[in-house]
């Protein structure tokens, strides 16, 4: 995919992005609600047509090829099940279209609807399955394909969260043995780690990192990217050498900062707190503001003591719930060099 | 609150009977035994038979039928493509706008407006051919006209309850035009399009103004000979006749509800 840029009227839904999504992996576009991830899935769905650019399949420029003649299904966030054909018949859809052999048809579809744990329901219509069932007869009708893509538009978002993380991990081990390439949006960070192999984090219609779960979330390019996904610290600084200093002190980093003054980021579960421990680099004194007690985890939000001038600076940690800490408490940080990233400037 | 609620059902009760009196009226002295009066002489389905004996009422009827048939059908299938038109097209958005008020208007326009502008556009269109004398063929284009717009209303509203989620999910899996067009959006259309098409029916059945001005001696519908026969004095013939074209009408009426309401859930 290359600069792909859609208006609509005045409104740029997307800025030129550039993608390119390898064959059989778990792909994730993620981002706020306007971000354009949806209008560029739509783009490689062909339901829509870009103002400008290019979009290539194994190396075919397939932007003006009608959705029909695309070897790419989608399973839209409604689902979009047709209401007059029973399961078997949707499912049937895209092979009786393409007039396949019956028999292959029944073949294929019987797989699929197995595959999906849908055995048994062929004959029922749309409105009389749950809401998880009309999930998975979407993903048959799409998969029963075998598209060289599948388009998964938000389809979580109409489940209850207990099932919804169900069917996250369905989804991936789902993906693992297709060995399809997968192409999710979703505005759920969580969801996205989960199932993807890499992610792209837009905004406003531009792609602002891409890169594994693991990378995106511990190494974030810009402070939206850091706060999108998660929560982060995110401190003012300024180089002065080999350091970095920051209004809590200075920093040895393992990766240098390419700006003269700009911001560091770092997660919350990554700050290390001890007790009376104490040492000259990357030390902080603090103490406890607030601690909010969330089972798996204790946020403890600090006011180091060295914070000048103005306004204490907050610090937030995470750390396990077993922890006890209390407002007045004294504790030492450590943030290590390896968990403190530079920002790009936004 | 509870006490007034005795009052409301009341005059809900009166509205209903005040709304109906006149139709019960007429079906009473259908099966009254007197020609004349307005004495209860006992029971009897004698005008019923003399209708069915009575040539004049049965052209009559015949008219109405061939009209009704052939307008609704050009008016459905010239409807549903202006629905299918206003709603798939990727119109300017103003450009819908002042095409929804257009579709609107004639429905709300009286239908002697209707009449006396299809009056005039016959007239100068006989100066082109003689087919658009006063006859059969102008009765059917007049009660097109009206009709259109019904039916394109009704199969809006079905569209729109569709939404364009269920086209992009067949396109998406290989869905030619034609097979889209043939095996999802007409069947899941076709609700609206027969309720459309009901709703037309009985309005070509029902219609009095417009035929009355477009109208031949060759193609007399049951609304005006009833006009006419009136106008010559009341008889029980006419009673019994409007009973059953009261009748028909409730039936189709009752149809076209149930099939707007059919698979709506879908």
């Amino acid at each position: 995919m290359a600069q792909v840029q859609k208006c609509f009227g005045s409104h740029k839904a997307l800025k030129g992005v550039d993608l390119e999504v390898r064959k059989g992996e778990f792909f994730t576009l993620l981002g706020p609600s306007g971000c354009g991830k949806t209008t560029l899935l739509r783009i490689i769905a062909g339901l829509e047509l870009p103002d400008s650019g290019h979009v290539l399949l194994g190396g075919q420029d397939i932007t003006r090829l009608p959705a029909a003649k695309r070897q790419v299904n989608t399973v839209f966030q409604s689902y979009a099940l047709f209401p007059h054909l029973n399961i078997f018949e949707n499912v049937a859809f895209g092979l009786k279209a393409r007039q396949i052999e019956p028999f292959e048809v029944r073949r294929r579809v019987a797989e699929k609807l197995e595959m999906l744990g849908l055995d048994g329901l062929d004959k029922r219509y749309p409105h009389q399955l749950s809401g998880g069932q009309k999930q998975r007869v979407a993903l048959a009708r799409a998969l029963v394909n075998e598209p060289d893509i599948l388009l998964l538009d938000e389809p979580m978002s109409a489940l209850d969260a207990h099932l919804r993380t169900q069917v996250q991990e369905e989804l991936r081990r789902l993906q693992r043995e297709l060995k399809q390439t997968f192409i999710l949006v979703t505005h759920d960070q969580d969801e996205a780690m989960v199932v993807s192999d890499r992610i792209a984090v837009m905004r406003e219609g531009l792609v602002e990192q891409v890169g594994e779960p693991r990378e995106v979330y511990s190494k974030p390019r810009n402070q939206f990217v850091a706060e999108f996904l998660g929560a982060a610290n995110i401190i003012a600084a300024r180089r002065d050498g080999g350091r970095v200093v920051t209004s809590l002190g200075s920093f040895d980093l393992s990766a240098a900062p390419a700006w003269d003054e700009g911001s560091l980021a770092i997660r919350p579960e990554r700050i290390v707190l001890a007790d009376g421990q104490d040492g000259d680099g990357n030390w902080v004194r603090a103490k406890v503001r607030e601690a909010i007690y969330r089972g798996q985890s204790l946020d403890v939000w600090l006011t180091p003591d060295d914070s000048a001038a103005g306004d204490p600076f907050k610090v937030r940690v995470r750390t396990h719930g077993k922890d006890h800490l209390r407002p007045g408490d004294q504790v030492s940080l450590f943030f290590p060099p390896e968990d403190l990233v530079a920002l790009d400037q936004a | 609150m509870n006490a007034k609620r005795p009052v409301v059902a009341l005059i809900a009760i009166v509205s209903l009977i005040f709304l109906y009196v006149p139709s019960l009226a007429v079906a009473i002295f259908s099966v009254n035994n007197a020609k004349y009066g307005l004495l209860w002489k006992g029971f009897t389905w004698k005008w019923y038979t003399q209708l069915f004996s009575n040539q004049a009422i049965l052209d009559a009827a015949l008219n109405s039928l061939f009209v009704a048939v052939i307008s609704t059908a050009v008016a459905t299938v010239l409807g549903t493509a202006l629905a299918l038109g206003l709603d798939r097209f990727p119109w300017p958005r103003r450009g819908v706008k002042a095409m929804d008020l257009l579709v609107h208007l004639p429905v709300v326009t009286p239908d002697i407006i209707l009449a006396a502008a299809l009056v005039l556009t016959f007239s100068l269109l006989r100066k082109l051919s003689s087919v658009f004398e006063m006859g059969m063929f102008t009765l059917i284009l007049g009660h097109i006209t009206f009709q259109i717009s019904f039916v394109t209303l009704v199969v809006r509203s079905r569209l729109a309850a569709l939404g364009r989620d269920i086209d992009e999910a067949a396109r998406d899996l290989y869905a030619s035009g034609r097979y889209l067009f043939f095996r999802v959006t007409l069947p899941l259309l076709m609700p609206g399009i027969m309720a459309g098409a009901m709703l037309a029916f009985t309005l070509s059945l029902d219609d009095f103004m417009i035929s009355f001005f477009t109208h031949g001696p060759d193609s007399v519908t049951l609304p005006i000979y009833i006009y006419s026969s009136v106008r010559r004095g009341i008889s029980p013939e006419i009673h019994a006749l409007s009973t059953m074209v009261l009748l028909i009408t409730v039936v189709l009426v009752v149809i076209a509800e149930r099939l707007s309401r059919f698979r709506r859930e879908g």
